[in-house]
């Protein structure tokens, strides 16, 4: 177990370095660097001090490890518009989104997994071809125009919820919550909703195509031959196996809740990484768009070592192999 | 528990038809027979005969678009076609249980052995947790798994087939039923493992007077095990009775076709022979002797439906022109 | 593999009924129409690309010439006839634009920059996936890398970064686009290439000598069409989603020629008083076009799909 752990950390941090390189031939080799790196309002005379400073007139595999050095230490620039370090920038407004996204993750489990398990059950039922024709519509709405939709009817015209913002927060282990407060919760459902409704279609068919699949098992029909109550038999034996494609999946796709909130935090105005990026992205505030990336590159690694070693735990048979290597 | 004379288990007629899209399937088309208490019945057949189906339809599992149209399945007098799901469900692995061919399918992959194990035992009887682990251990020691204790933490994928397979066993034998149904059990295994399970399974079905049907294609593993025989083919019992008289003299054509297939010691040399043409469609099976095309002894009478008939004492074969003249020809 | 057993059974086929001959297309047409629903997607689809296609001699009004534009007609529900005598049947925008001429122009520009975006994806990824399994070794390691790196990175963050480094613009929407989704058709060709490669007809051709460049584009790419074009419905519904997102962020296409995401942008300070038609109805055509485009695609996956034929 532990060597398997230590490679896939070898494995992550192989591809933290690559990814840098991405990042840094993208800012630095693609755009110019003196304009993504140097306020624009700059003069002549800074500009040179900057371009030392900065060490661009190094040749620039050299120029790669003076930044790859500086990241290390947490530097990844300044932002122009907020004069402040574009990694402490990304990092007030992280809990928002991350806040969000689990909010999204869950909602998609907790609405995802009946309904699929439901239409896996009776493939044939009327209900089960309306959660399906469902999950397609999920598939197929742009997330933004759901999300105003969902503003016009839940804000507007019904006024059961408030449409933009993160209400009041509360603050838990040194961070802002919105979800400690009925308040706040009011305010993250709408978000949430929105951005879940993508994973919810997705949960929905990872679940039925598993119980298809499951349900035809020699073990589930021996498992029934046992005499085993049928609440047993699907919420145990089929319950279980089918778990651990649909974790992984939503897990992995964690990254991609994280990076699609940018729209819902758009639409919601949630002050979170996503509104920042964007804002950012605006006003070509570019520090902040390399600290963006790298963070979420990071975020990416761990998710995806997070899932590995869930989908071990889950499942007996990867972990022997784990062992034997 | 009925006497002595009353048989464990009494099928009259029983019919298990699948409503495809195609068209309607007989895979278990008018079959009979009884396994008295402590006796096995060995049920033969090529793949798609019906065996495994009618075995499924004893439990009652059998699945949509599969159901049982007509006849009485009468286990210990009682009628398990008018059982209700939760009744059904009661009998299924306490009373009656079921062993499944390939042992490496049979057992859930994410469920730990002991896990599997106990939660059968508490389907069936009202005990402690600990009182469970314990009948699984003393299962899993009946069976002749070294160490059960230990291995009650492992998963199933930590077994070998033969090692499953024996877990599976002790499973069905966790609350000592009535009636064992082994679809081929050991088709999967090594002959030297086969053995070893054959073995156990009689001397626990002699000593528990457990009754058992043993589903299998193999006629060398019936001849060893069985008490009675019913060769299937086609979704019927072409024939029925004591195991070495059926195999020393068969009278259906079928049976003779197939003894005459397996491979022996006494034959070394002769070819092997085959019985010409495939296994019918069960989808639009025509009317008369299924066996009819493929059968050298065929002719106009059997394009009526032959009844099962008693045509020797003790043996019953459902054909019109049964190898009743010469036996001694036959087996040569 | 599907071809082989598409060629067999249309010799009995033919030899039976001579009159009706089953070539491969006619049997993927009359597969293809098994499902109506698919039957109804290509339909409304086709509606919505005449649509787009015939905007500028059906629309009631050109939207992006600001001279027909009435400022006092703006922001009018639908159905209220305007200043010019026509009915705004769908509204109008805060411009005075007409709603429906707004949406079949903005049709025009993402129904082009998805099926221009989802083309150039396909040339560039097809080649390169080709030459990934034609060359192997190094470079299909290297191409299949890239494939990896670009597919484990969500579509919407990658095609954010690339607008932030090249700026705004139709042009630069199609850039991330493509550089977004060549990895799918690479993947695809690289997987269906590689089964086909080893095939007796390829080494026949190998044999006759023929130029790598002719076996590459004559012998093994057509048979690479059928999971491409699958791939390619689907990617295509996807940019049409992307570009409307991208330009609703306001990092798409420029405001004076609104696509349809840009023209729900447009409405969405409207919204919240009330004036719903502005962002609800181009969302609707969005909507439409998107839906019937993947109903196509499921149905075209499934009947392409060698492995679920019998």
């Amino acid at each position: 177990m532990s060597v398997y752990l230590l490679r896939r950390l070898l494995q992550a941090v192989a591809v933290v370095f690559a990814m840098s390189l991405i990042v840094f031939v993208g800012v630095y080799a693609i755009g110019d660097p003196v304009e993504i790196l140097i306020s624009p309002d700059a003069d002549q005379l800074e500009r040179e001090r900057a371009i030392a400073a900065l060490g661009l007139d190094l040749p620039l595999w050299e120029q790669y490890f003076v930044f790859l050095a500086r990241a290390m230490q947490g530097d990844l620039g300044r932002s122009f518009v907020f004069n402040e370090p574009a990694l402490r920038l990304i990092l007030q407004r992280m809990p928002a989104t991350l806040e969000l996204a689990f909010g999204a993750t869950i909602m998609a489990l907790i609405i995802g997994l009946p309904l699929g398990l439901y239409a896996g059950l009776r493939p044939h039922s009327p209900l089960s071809r309306a959660i399906m024709a469902g999950s397609i519509l999920g598939f197929s709405l742009p997330t933004f125009w759901v999300g105003l939709m969902l503003i016009m009817v839940f804000a507007v015209q019904l006024g059961w919820l408030p449409s933009t913002g993160r209400g009041p927060t509360r603050e838990l282990l040194g961070l802002q919550w919105s979800f400690l407060t009925w308040e706040g919760m009011r305010h993250m459902l709408m978000p949430a909703i929105n951005l879940s409704l993508f994973k919810i279609s997705l949960v929905i068919r990872l679940t039925r195509a598993g119980v298809r699949e499951t349900i035809l098992q020699d073990y589930v029909k021996f498992a029934r031959a046992k005499g085993l109550r049928p609440a047993r038999v699907v919420g145990v034996h089929v319950f279980k196996n089918i778990l651990i494609p649909v974790v992984t999946v939503v897990g992995l796709e964690l990254g991609s809740t994280i990076a699609f909130s940018v729209v819902t935090e758009s639409v919601f105005a949630w002050p979170g990484m996503g509104k920042l990026i964007i804002d950012s992205i605006n006003v070509l505030d570019r520090p902040v768009i390399v600290a963006y990336l790298m963070i979420i590159v990071l975020m990416f690694i761990t998710i995806n070592l997070v899932v590995d070693l869930t989908y071990s735990v889950l499942d007996p048979r990867v972990r022997l192999e784990a062992k034997g290597t | 528990m009925s006497g002595a004379a009353s048989p464990t288990l009494e099928v009259r007629n029983l019919r298990t038809h699948f409503f495809t899209r195609a068209g309607v399937v007989k895979a278990v088309d008018d079959v009979s027979f009884t396994v008295p208490r402590g006796k096995v019945l060995g049920l033969v057949g090529e793949s798609g005969s019906g065996k495994s189906v009618t075995g499924f339809s004893i439990i009652g599992l059998v699945d949509p678009p599969g159901r049982v149209v007509s006849g009485e399945i009468l286990f210990q007098g009682r009628d398990l076609t008018r059982l209700s799901e939760e009744e059904m469900r009661d009998l299924r692995g306490n009373r009656i249980a079921m062993i499944f061919q390939d042992p490496m399918m049979t057992l859930n992959p994410v469920l730990r052995i002991d896990t599997q194990m106990i939660e059968t035992v508490l389907a069936h009887a009202r005990v402690s947790r600990e009182e469970a682990r314990q009948r699984a251990r003393d299962a899993l020691g009946m069976v002749g798994i070294p160490s059960p204790e230990e291995r009650l933490h492992a998963y199933p994928h930590q077994f070998s087939g033969g090692m499953r397979q024996r877990v599976a066993i002790a499973i069905a034998l966790l609350h000592r039923p009535d009636l064992i149904i082994a679809d081929e059990p050991t088709t999967a295994l090594d002959v030297t493992i086969q053995g070893q399970i054959l073995a156990e399974v009689q001397k626990l079905s002699a000593t528990t007077g457990t009754a058992l049907i043993w589903i299998t294609h193999d006629l060398s593993v019936v001849a060893g095990l069985a008490d009675e025989i019913a060769v299937m083919y086609a979704g019927r019992i072409v024939e029925r009775g004591p195991v070495a008289e059926v195999l020393d003299r068969p009278l259906h054509p079928y049976t003779v076709g197939l003894i005459g297939s397996v491979p022996s010691r006494n034959r070394r040399g002769e070819p092997l022979r085959q019985i010409p043409g495939m296994t019918p469609s069960l989808l639009n099976l025509p009317p008369g002797c299924a066996f009819r095309a493929r059968c050298p002894r065929a002719d106009e009478a059997c394009r009526a439906e032959p009844p099962m008939r008693e045509l020797l004492p003790g043996r019953e074969a459902r054909c019109f022109r049964p190898h009743l003249e010469a036996a001694a020809e036959t087996a040569a | 593999m599907s071809d082989l057993a598409l060629g067999r059974g249309a010799v009995p086929a033919a030899a039976a009924a001579p009159e009706r001959v089953e070539t491969p297309f006619r049997r993927f047409v009359s597969e293809f129409a098994e499902s109506r629903l698919a039957l109804l997607g290509l339909a409304v689809f086709a509606l919505v690309a005449l649509a787009a296609i015939l905007a500028p001699w059906i629309a009631p009004q050109n939207p992006y010439d600001l001279a027909q534009l009435d400022i006092l007609d703006g922001r009018m529900e639908p159905g209220t006839v305007g200043g010019a005598g026509f009915t705004y049947w769908l509204g109008t925008d805060d411009q005075g634009r007409d709603m429906l001429s707004g949406i079949m122009y903005g049709l025009r520009i993402s129904l082009s920059v998805g099926a221009g975006s989802a083309l150039i994806a396909c040339l560039v990824g097809a080649s390169l996936g080709l030459l990934a399994a034609y060359a192997g070794g190094r470079t299909d390691s290297l191409i299949m890398r890239l494939v990896d790196l670009q597919l484990s990175f969500p579509a919407i963050l990658a095609a954010l970064m690339i607008l932030a480094f090249l700026g705004k613009g139709i042009l630069n929407v199609v850039i991330a686009l493509v550089l977004v989704e060549w990895a799918y058709y690479a993947r695809t060709v690289r997987g269906t290439a590689l089964v086909e490669r080893r095939r007796e007809y390829i080494e026949a051709a190998h044999c006759l000598a023929l130029p790598t460049h002719r076996i590459l584009f004559r012998h093994l790419l057509p048979n690479c069409l059928p999971p491409l074009i699958v791939v390619g419905t689907m990617q295509v519904a996807r940019a049409i989603a992307l570009e409307a997102t991208l330009s609703f962020l306001g990092l798409g296409v420029p405001i004076t020629e609104p696509s349809l995401g840009l023209l729900i942008a447009n409405g969405y300070e409207y919204m919240l008083s009330g004036k719903y038609w502005i962002s609800f109805y181009p969302g609707i055509a969005l909507l439409i076009t998107i839906v019937s485009i993947n109903l196509v695609g499921d149905q075209l996956r499934d009947v392409l799909n060698p492995r679920l034929r019998k």
